[in-house]
């Protein structure tokens, strides 16, 4: 996928973030989305222009997890769900309590 | 005053004292909703001429369930047992957690016909208190928007103080039903503002705890390092009762912390005598592009919520606290660009799970394989507003952007939580117990103004995603009318866990208030339904 460095996002990434993500899209869904997608890329860009060192650490979360308010690690132990039944209930296709889905596209290894 | 219209902790008390029947409880708010919440949001549905008349905040509305757990806890007080502190009072749980047996939508196509086997912890615990969840209420598809419109089930909740006007987002069901009189209390969610900003525009109460306070357990994930469920009422002794019932470790949610969790209720009318409260001028403007599309300008916030806001500062001052002003929060303008990208990339992470084979919508159309069952499945069951968050979190975590975006934004996110550190550092220069600021930077728009702009929509948060990002406690209290009179919200910000100090200043500013002229206006939904 060519970096379109600080321009609009092409139709040719578009193409590609739509297939790893996974859904087809009507003509219409697709124009509004690209130009969505480059409108919000106006405002992200605000954070390129921030001169921001590699020494400056990331925050993943914003409250600090410190050994006071840490909760202690559990044992790993198994505990069985009663719920099996309900959830395969929940599934749209099943038989014999296995999930049924279409071919699965895969190679042959050698 | 209708039993619909009072306050929770009255109402909970004399249901405990068996004075009143936790089923009268639960009738009024079953008639409250017969009468302002107009007919109930289906997928698709096409709008029709009466519909902004009416709240439609409820997507399920369950009167047997609710009959019976009220029954159960009348019986409860009639055996001489204690049902809690919550006894009886409605509870409406917004639609993103899972309640066992009842559908729990996320407002989606995708998990229309998805019935949760278990219930989410926040909603065990209310119910443990004594609580009555009597239904499930409308949100933005996923909790994705500030307006409550890009939910699948339409129409989309209306303002009750002016039902043309949106009720904010993504918590507009809950926000609305608690104005509105259809319930007392709402279970609901905020990821950048999605309780206080649609609390602040529907004029109640919303609160958004401390990260890893409330356990997320059985709440149906966005961007898990953002989000908070939280409580919203009509005052802030409600939202102090509820926060206790639901706050705590929970072993299901392993980023629930282990800190003790304080009686809110105890120092709630203990006032705000000494009391640092800061004012900051970058809650004062927002940068952002205009309404209507163009360049990112700094203009200043509605002067109307500007002017509410100070002269809360001055009431309060005059209670006894130390307004301190000028508080620098500089990297306040850049929580919005590093919000587009951290909660997109964990939306797209969190989304990745809805694929048409173990749970939710399955295409009805043939497939040729695997991949062809996803995208059919995933491009049917997601709304618009789903998608365009999916593929931006896409991009900006694609390998060569990474280091320029989500690593940037996530370094922004340590520049914001030092900057409240800094202004809550009690042997700093600034040592403040809270924040006063706005929680809009507008009062409520008209449905239909802004939804469609994803760009000017996200701006909405603009005050009220920092305190996500930073994981520190906020809420929404109502601090006036506009001139058009519409609700403004004053947000009270605080250093980690220092929720009971923020509903306490919360709760002063109601005793100071009471006498308002403001305060004797009712919602315009209500206008019809008498006293």
């Amino acid at each position: 996928m060519p970096n379109p460095a600080d321009g609009p996002i092409t139709a040719e990434v578009f193409a590609h973030l739509v297939r790893l993500a996974q859904f087809e899209l009507t003509e219409q869904e697709r124009d509004y989305l690209r130009s969505e997608l480059n409108g919000q890329l106006k405002a992200i860009r605000q954070l390129e222009a921030m001169e921001i060192g590699d020494e400056l650490p990331i925050t993943s979360h914003g409250v600090p997890y410190g050994p006071a308010i840490r909760p202690p690690i559990r044992q790993d132990e198994i505990t069985g769900s009663p719920l099996a039944d309900e959830i395969l209930e929940g599934a749209p296709q099943v038989q014999d309590r296995y999930l049924v889905v279409p071919d699965i596209p895969h190679e042959e290894l050698k | 005053m209708s039993l619909a219209d009072r306050p929770g902790h009255e109402v909970a008390a004399e249901v405990r004292r068996g004075s009143l029947k936790a089923v009268e409880v639960v009738e009024a708010a079953f008639k409250r909703i017969e009468q302002v919440d107009g007919r109930r949001p289906a997928l698709g549905a096409e709008p029709q001429p009466d519909d902004q008349q009416f709240i439609h905040a409820f997507l399920l509305a369950d009167r047997q369930r609710a009959l019976a757990a009220a029954a159960a806890i009348d019986q409860k007080v009639a055996a001489g047992e204690d049902p809690g502190p919550l006894a009886g009072l409605p509870l409406a749980v917004k639609d993103i957690f899972c309640v066992r047996g009842t559908p729990s939508t996320a407002a989606s196509r995708i998990l229309a016909n998805f019935v949760a086997p278990y219930s989410a912890t926040p909603v065990e615990r209310l119910e443990a208190a004594g609580a009555v969840v009597i239904g499930k209420v409308n949100l933005d598809e996923f909790t994705f928007g500030s307006s409550n419109e890009s939910t699948a089930f339409l129409p989309p909740p209306g303002n009750p103080w002016r039902p043309t006007h949106v009720p904010g987002g993504s918590s507009g069901g809950s926000a609305a039903a608690v104005a509105a009189g259809e319930s007392a209390l709402s279970l609901a969610t905020d990821t950048a503002g999605s309780i206080r900003q649609p609390a602040a525009f529907c004029g109640v109460v919303g609160l958004k705890p401390t990260y890893g306070r409330v356990s997320r357990y059985g709440l149906i994930a966005f961007a898990s390092s953002l989000d908070c469920p939280g409580p919203a009422a009509r005052n802030v002794t409600d939202v102090a009762l509820a926060l206790q019932a639901m706050a705590g470790r929970d072993p299901r949610d392993a980023t629930t912390a282990a800190a003790p969790v304080p009686d809110y209720s105890e120092r709630l009318e203990a006032g705000v005598a000494g009391m640092r409260i800061g004012l900051s001028s970058d809650y004062f403007r927002i940068v952002a592009p205009p309404v209507g599309g163009g360049e990112i300008e700094t203009r200043p916030i509605d002067p109307d919520i500007e002017a509410t806001i100070r002269q809360a500062a001055e009431r309060l001052a005059q209670a006894g606290a130390v307004i301190v002003e000028d508080v620098p929060l500089s990297n306040t303008h850049l929580a919005i660009p590093a919000y587009f990208v951290i909660s997109r990339v964990e939306a797209a992470s969190n989304l990745h799970r809805y694929d048409g084979v173990k749970y939710g919508h399955r295409t009805a159309d043939p497939v040729a394989d695997l991949h062809q069952l996803y995208r059919k499945s995933r491009g049917e069951g997601f709304g618009t507003q789903v998608k365009l968050r999916i593929l931006m979190g896409m991009y900006v975590s694609a390998e060569q952007y990474e280091m320029a975006y989500y690593e940037k934004a996530l370094r922004v996110r340590t520049l914001i939580r030092r900057d409240f550190e800094e202004v809550f550092n009690p042997a700093g220069d600034y040592r403040l117990d809270a924040l006063l600021t706005p929680t809009t930077p507008t009062t409520a728009f008209p449905l239909g103004a802004v939804y469609g702009d994803s760009v000017v929509m996200q701006y909405a948060d603009a005050l009220t995603v920092p305190a996500n990002h930073a994981g520190i406690p906020g809420v929404s209290v109502p601090a006036g009318l506009s001139a058009d009179g519409l609700p403004i919200g004053l947000q009270l910000l605080g250093a980690d866990f220092s929720e009971a100090t923020l509903l306490r200043i919360g709760r002063t500013w109601e005793q100071i208030s009471a006498d308002d002229a403001w305060r004797s206006q009712r919602p315009m939904v209500l206008a019809e339904v008498g006293p």
